[in-house]
């Protein structure tokens, strides 16, 4: 490793790891302002997260999607764009996975999985694709465009399944038809949390092979870092938008494929509860870099975990999860100013010659 | 916070394995003391002071919290999901708690499938549809409300003077059924011409349609309406300010309409304080409780004011019928809105006759919607 690339992630780490120690010292303030001492908050904050098994089978389940719907926006942000668009992914990966299982009832196991995982991807990828040709084509911003295409894709989920697709038997809940049961996911063998996270970690890593190591990626980050330099240097700037686009939806709607085949086992109102967003917080707090991603998807899963324990604990709302991811994400948001601004980390610094 | 408690913590943020964090389990010093002999855990679907269904089973809460060496802790909105094994899981083994409370209809699945994995913990369901199978660990109670809406019924029918009432439900289940069948049928014994327009919203808890419905039924000419969702509070100011007659749900809603107000029909869920003091003293329990007001399962919120006396004495005297078990709800003839005679002239259904309300999946005459 260059120790250039040495600086800027050691830069990357201690300004995260400063963010967060801030965050955790402001909300340690919101805490005793409610009067309850910080240190018990933050023991707790741990304890429901990582201290017990169940703990760490939680945050590993609330992580598993995250790590999926983060990419939907940082493999795009990595071409310079800004795409938000991970929610409506989600959902249509998911709502495609239902039709793709029902179609498959006597399929083999492997064979029936596989086609629906492949049918979310595809459909969550050719959702933000349609994002990215309408940047390319129309000159639309891709921020407003997956935004607003959230509000479509839950909303033609909605329409399936309150009516098309709807499971008529289920009267608790208004839900789509449920996937064969031969089809189901199920746990990784020691742990009780779903195979979902496992995919989540090798999309990752995959991806972030791709976009660091090969000469794609590259030509993403030459994108991403000066377009017009891309543009003069002759790159296939809408091949690769859209490519880019493509993959963070196939991996926003292999999250929702997993919602459906492990967590569910059919579509409802239960897979638009902010996994899409939360993922932008993580795609964010990772600078974009896949491999971050699993640490902080981790990380973010575990503050959402222990959020049960901090209501039950201190009669906290509990709405004060929220306070803290909101809390986290403006401070990294804040702390952006300080990269490249402190001397130690500046590769001039340290040179010899 | 010792030093030996943080290099444990170090050592566990590094070690990749979960099996490290399974022995680690037993050495962590328990920082935040929990709980006292016996620890109770409520878990609700929506938030505690919703002025509704959840601030009732946050009242029973506060009276289990009352009983001798008993703590209780609670999680607010915790949807029907699979999450909520999640925090059945995380109470029993992080809070230590030995029964719970499921007080939301759709946690009946996730309830059985955690019975099953912790035999010692007792496990209690709002919607009373326990079966011979299902595990002895749980427990279904739920009181008669179609005993409180019929007595409704009786001061709407009174009041009314247009003969038509409105009946908001939130889903089409077997409670919902009976609560309208109650409220028309007591209302038709005081007025035997009155109709009933029903909306079914499909959710628990969905202001806007309640609102909605609200409206649209006061537009067809209903004065007295009854809102049987989560949290009436939405449909009862709809209807305050319109200025026609409302009835309550759950809990004392009479604050929020103090002209149109007339009485409501409450839950007496006391009942879990006992199933608790049972459990601790290793006493037998039911596995199903059901009641009315006889077995004081229920209860009548006070009249609002618009409410004359003759009316409220009419009412009481109903109450008496019941407690005596002297005033029958099903009784024949009866036919349902399809036209099909459900009891035939003579024919008497027990007020106690739990399968034929379980059954029940049909509106009264007189009822549209």
């Amino acid at each position: 490793m260059t120790s250039t690339g040495f600086l800027s992630s050691a830069e990357a780490v201690t300004i995260n790891v400063t963010a967060f120690l801030i965050t955790l010292a402001l909300f340690g303030v919101y805490v005793a302002a409610l009067g309850h001492n910080p240190w018990d908050v933050y023991y707790v904050l741990y304890l429901g997260s990582f201290a017990r098994q169940i703990s760490v089978e939680s945050t590993l389940t609330n992580a598993a999607p995250l790590m999926l719907t983060a990419l939907c926006t940082a493999i795009p942000a990595r071409a310079g764009l800004l795409v938000i668009g991970g929610e409506g992914a989600l959902v249509v990966g998911g709502v495609a996975t239902v039709l793709a299982g029902v179609m498959l009832v006597d399929a083999p196991f492997l064979l029936g999985v596989a086609a629906m995982g492949a049918a979310g991807a595809l459909a969550g990828g050719l959702w933000i694709a349609f994002a990215g040709v309408l940047r390319q084509y129309r000159g639309v911003n891709e921020t407003i465009s997956s935004l607003l295409l959230n509000y479509i894709a839950i909303a033609v989920m909605y329409h399936l399944i309150t009516g098309p697709m709807r499971d008529w038997d289920r009267v608790l809940k208004t839900s789509s038809w449920s996937i064969p049961d031969t089809l189901r996911v199920a746990e990784l063998p020691f742990i009780d949390v779903h195979w979902g996270l496992a995919a989540g970690v090798v999309t990752c890593l995959l991806l972030y092979i791709l976009m660091r190591h090969t000469t794609l990626g590259f030509s993403v980050d030459v994108l991403g870092g000066n377009p017009r330099a891309a543009q003069m240097v002759g790159l296939p700037i809408n091949r690769m938008v859209l490519l880019c686009c493509f993959l963070g939806g196939a991996a926003a709607g292999l999250a929702g494929s997993f919602e459906v085949m492990a967590v569910h086992g059919f579509a409802s109102e239960s897979l638009a509860v902010g996994f899409g967003y939360a993922g932008i917080l993580v795609a964010f707090l990772s600078r974009q870099n896949p491999a971050a991603i699993i640490v902080l998807a981790i990380l973010l899963g575990g503050i959402t975990a222990s959020g049960g324990l901090l209501q039950r604990r201190f009669d906290l709302p509990d709405a004060t999860t929220q306070v803290l991811q909101g809390l986290l994400f403006m401070v990294v948001l804040a702390s952006n100013a300080a990269y490249g601004r402190l001397s130690v980390f500046q590769p001039a610094r340290w040179r010899t010659v | 916070m010792t030093k030996q408690g943080f290099s444990r913590r170090d050592f566990m943020r590094r070690s990749s394995g979960i099996l490290a964090a399974g022995t680690a389990m037993a050495a962590l010093p328990n920082m935040v003391a929990a709980m006292g002999d016996v620890t109770v855990g409520f878990i609700y679907v929506g938030p505690r002071q919703d002025y509704g269904w959840n601030q009732s089973h946050w009242d029973a809460a506060k009276k289990v919290a009352a009983i001798d060496g008993v703590t209780v802790v609670e999680q607010e909105n915790v949807p029907e999901t699979a999450e909520v094994e999640k925090v059945i899981q995380s109470m029993i083994e992080l809070d230590g708690a030995k029964v719970i409370f499921g007080t939301s209809f759709g946690y009946w699945d996730s309830l059985k499938k955690m019975a099953v994995e912790y035999p010692d913990v007792l496990f209690t369901h709002i919607g009373a549809i326990w079966k011979e199978g299902d595990p002895t660990n749980v427990i279904g109670y739920r009181g008669y409300t179609e005993e409180a809406h019929y007595l409704c019924g009786i001061a709407a029918g009174r009041m009314s003077k247009t003969g038509k009432v409105g009946f908001i439900g939130s889903k089409p289940l077997y409670f919902i059924y009976n609560n309208c069948n109650g409220f028309v049928l007591g209302a038709q014994s005081v007025n035997s011409d009155l109709t009933c327009n029903v909306v079914i919203t499909g959710d628990w808890n969905n202001p806007v349609k309640e609102a909605e419905a609200t409206n649209s039924l006061i537009d067809q000419g209903c004065d007295v309406i009854i809102a049987n969702v989560d949290s009436p509070k939405v449909s009862i100011e709809t209807a305050e300010a319109r200025g026609v007659y409302t009835c309550g749900y759950h809990s004392d809603l009479g604050a929020l309409a103090p002209n149109g107000f007339l009485t409501g029909a409450e839950w007496n869920w006391a009942s879990g304080a006992e199933f608790v003091e049972a459990f601790v003293n290793g006493q037998p329990y039911p596995n199903l409780k059901r009641g009315g007001f006889r077995e004081d399962m229920v209860e009548l919120s006070p009249f609002g004011q618009a409410v004359p006396q003759e009316v409220r004495d009419e009412v009481m005297a109903a109450r008496q019928g019941f407690i005596d078990d002297t005033l029958m709800l099903y009784k024949g003839p009866l036919k349902d809105n399809q036209g099909n005679m459900i009891l035939a002239d003579g024919e008497v259904k027990a007020n106690t006759d739990t399968p034929f309300k379980l059954s029940i999946d049909w509106f009264v005459e007189g009822t549209t919607g």
